[in-house]
């Protein structure tokens, strides 16, 4: 790896001050009583590194089971359903959102914007330990083979009559204690942005990656206590006799499918614009070019979350609501595509032309985008009311929203992991077993999930332990998919090692010109105290 | 130390969106409700006892479609397959319930109209369904329902087509009756201990 080649001291108009606060107190009270943002930053991408690790065994667990029909590694259908609905509950809350928002979100946010740390040091450490019982609390739910619902906890499946258990409550607790640490989250995100940015630093000059992370953090804001509130209703249903969603007592369950998806339709923008800002920090350093249209890009991302919060029941086309309505929910949905749109396209613009150097950070990236877009395409025909009907619950769906998250976000969390380890770490990573870990992992998650594209439009069910011999073939590739995928993570863990490992360290600005903002002004790995003089953003 | 307030200041207004959305999230269950109540959505009729001003010479079929939930042992059946009147005039029907078990029992029923986008010219001026029965052992009932469809549903474009109209209740068990008698703890095959 070029390393020291590029050391530049200033890059394009920041000039920073290194004060090199260097001493950190002791093991206790540096990792677990931490205040300081880089800090709670590695805890959480150790976190959301654990969370998908286990979430990634237990789809292996369930390819080897679909590889072929009939029973062969599950004993019954619950066991099934509770994997189901913790893989996707461990890939959403203790993954992707641990390690985009809490883990680059905190290291990168204060730098970025010159802030010497968060706003509420303290509020951030609570935000990351909440997550620890959360995620005992989920594998509670897991091992006790009582949370069968699939993370979308419709009732009457997760009710008292269904899911009769305590381990569905430790579910819905473990979703409590998540909602609570990303709320948190987001009002130290949001805190930090507007009121710590350094000298010069207007909105309109942040990073993109920053601005990706804002809208994040309202996002959060207004979409977790919905949340919150419905899984409440939902707990309390379940033990204490109130009937909101309990027709017998004047309920609806269709009200709780409206507030989790008034919910989790923002959660996947909160999943994926944090990675947005990820790739469009890669791809400019890469190009060596400034991002093509910085405003659009940043009003884009703003318009993406408006939008979001009024396309929720486009997940409920079946569930009765009246044909205006799908008319509104499906053009409302469609509209998303136009920013959606104008991001890819200025990332495509912003190549155009550059000096593009395919390092690994780039070869995710611009895997991201095009697996995103896939995703993205799916999305559109998805979003049509009239298709929706028949592709409804099907494994198109389950391609489709793994193309935009398990390829978009994961891709994007991989993308900032090898173009800010050596900044975290100090250290280079080893650029040949980086991109393998690319190759494979990109063979290996669209053998997974390409073909779930035909065995959804052929009609196979989503959420079923076994299927009929007729979908065997298309089963079988995906399974052999997943396998190459789960071979990726093992280069993933090899590549950390190397890291680790590594003697050799790296310059400030190990990716030269293309690299502008503010981290790379800073030693590799930063000071354990940054900016405690603020820089001067011209 | 003015950055140090204002942070706290955004902080604590910040708290207090979180409250709102969560005030607003079970303010939406009443909301929800007072939605579907006025706007008809999902086939929720119109509930009082006013009549209709005008009757027109158009007819309309109102069908009638019962269920029962399992965990309620009662049969309950229209005892008409279906009628048809004119718009804006009221009419009356009868559905039969009977209790099978051996012991007095509570139910309620809820209902909707289809196709859904005729709930905001469906009324019901009186019906069994506004208050929960009590069906003592065995015991038979005759349970009525008045009704009239609003003659505005022959103009709206959205509902012109609509001939038939089905009316659709399920019974329940009332829930405190189903606390009271345990019957929630053997309400079905589904309930208690899953069987692996």
């Amino acid at each position: 790896m070029s390393a020291s080649d590029h050391a530049h001291d200033h890059s394009h108009g920041y000039a920073a001050h290194h004060d090199d606060h260097g001493h950190a107190p002791g093991f206790f009270r540096r990792w677990l009583c931490s205040t300081n943002h880089k800090d709670i930053g590695t805890l959480y991408l150790i976190f959301g590194a654990v969370g998908g690790t286990v979430g990634g065994i237990l789809s292996i667990w369930m390819r080897l089971e679909l590889f072929s029909p009939g029973m062969h590694h599950f004993s019954s259908g619950q066991e099934w359903n509770t994997v189901v609905t913790a893989h996707g509950l461990l890939m959403i809350f203790f993954s992707v959102m641990p390690a985009l928002i809490g883990g680059f979100g905190n290291w990168f946010v204060p730098i970025m914007i010159g802030a010497p740390d968060m706003a509420f040091p303290r509020l951030n450490n609570i935000s990351f330990w909440l997550l620890v019982p959360a995620f005992c609390l989920i594998i509670a739910g897991l091992v006790m083979q009582e949370s069968g619902t699939g993370w979308t906890l419709y009732p009457p499946l997760s009710n008292s009559t269904y899911e009769p258990g305590p381990g569905m409550d430790f579910t819905l607790f473990a979703l409590h204690l998540a909602g609570a640490s990303s709320l948190l989250g987001a009002i130290n995100f949001i805190t930090t942005i507007f009121n710590m940015r350094a000298p010069g630093m207007t909105l309109h000059k942040m990073p993109l990656f920053v601005w990706s992370m804002l809208v994040t953090a309202f996002l959060l804001l207004l979409s977790i206590p919905v949340l919150a509130g419905a899984i409440t209703m939902l707990i309390t249903d379940r033990n204490f006799g109130t009937s909101f969603f309990d027709p017998q007592g004047g309920g609806d369950p269709v009200l709780f499918q409206h507030l989790f998806w008034f919910f989790g339709h923002p959660e996947v923008y909160i999943m994926i614009l944090p990675g947005f800002g990820i790739i469009s920090s890669i791809v400019s350093t890469f190009s060596r070019k400034p991002i093509f249209g910085y405003l659009g890009m940043a009003y884009a991302i703003v318009a993406i979350g408006v939008v979001g919060f009024v396309v929720w029941a486009h997940h409920m086309f079946v569930s009765g609501i009246s044909v205006d309505t799908r008319a509104y929910f499906m053009t409302a949905t469609l509209v998303i595509a136009v920013p959606t749109g104008i991001k890819i396209f200025s990332w495509i613009a912003t190549m155009w032309g550059g000096s593009i150097e395919l390092k690994t950070p780039m070869l995710w990236a611009i895997g991201m985008i095009f697996l995103f877009t896939v995703g993205g395409v799916t999305g559109i025909v998805l979003a049509n009311a009239g298709i929706d009907q028949m592709l409804h619950n099907t494994y198109y769906v389950v391609a489709h929203f793994h193309y935009v998250l398990s390829l978009g976000a994961v891709f994007s969390i991989f993308a900032g992991f090898y173009y800010w380890i050596g900044k975290m770490s100090g250290r280079p990573y080893p650029e040949f077993w980086g991109k393998v870990h690319f190759w494979v992992t990109f063979v290996g998650v669209n053998l997974t999930f390409f073909p779930m594209h035909f065995l959804g439009l052929a009609g196979m069910p989503r959420r079923y332990v076994d299927y009929p011999e007729a979908f065997r073939g298309w089963n079988e590739v995906a399974s052999i998919g997943a396998f190459i995928g789960g071979a990726g993570l093992l280069v993933f863990f090899y590549v950390c090692y190397r890291v680790f490992t590594s003697r050799e360290h790296v310059a400030e600005n190990y990716w030269g010109e293309g690299a502008t903002t503010l981290e790379w002004t800073l030693s590799s790995p930063p000071p354990f105290h940054t900016f405690a003089e603020l820089p001067r953003i011209r | 130390m003015r950055a140090r307030r204002s942070s706290t200041l955004l902080g604590l207004s910040l708290v207090a969106v979180i409250a709102g959305m969560v005030g607003l999230t079970f303010a939406a269950v009443p909301l929800y409700r007072v939605f579907c109540a006025v706007t008809g959505y999902g086939g929720t009729p119109q509930i009082g006892a006013a009549l209709s001003r005008t009757v027109s010479a158009n007819t309309i079929t109102v069908r009638f479609d019962a269920a029962v939930n399992p965990g309620l042992p009662w049969q309950f059946k229209p005892e008409q397959g279906q009628v048809t009147f004119r718009l804006g005039e009221q009419q009356v029907a009868f559905y039969r319930a009977r209790n099978t078990s051996d012991q007095p029992v509570r139910g309620i029923a809820v209902y909707n109209v289809t196709p859904e986008k005729v709930g905001r010219y469906f009324h019901k001026t009186a019906c069994f369904c506004f208050n929960e029965q009590t069906l003592s052992p065995n015991q038979e009932m005759q349970l009525p329902v008045s009704f009239w469809v609003d003659p505005a549903i022959a103009d709206d474009p959205s509902t012109a087509d609509v001939t038939v109209i089905t009316l659709s209740y399920t019974f329940f068990r009332s829930l405190d009756d189903a606390a009271k008698s345990g019957a929630l703890a053997n309400a079905g095959p589904h309930v208690g201990p899953l069987i692996r």
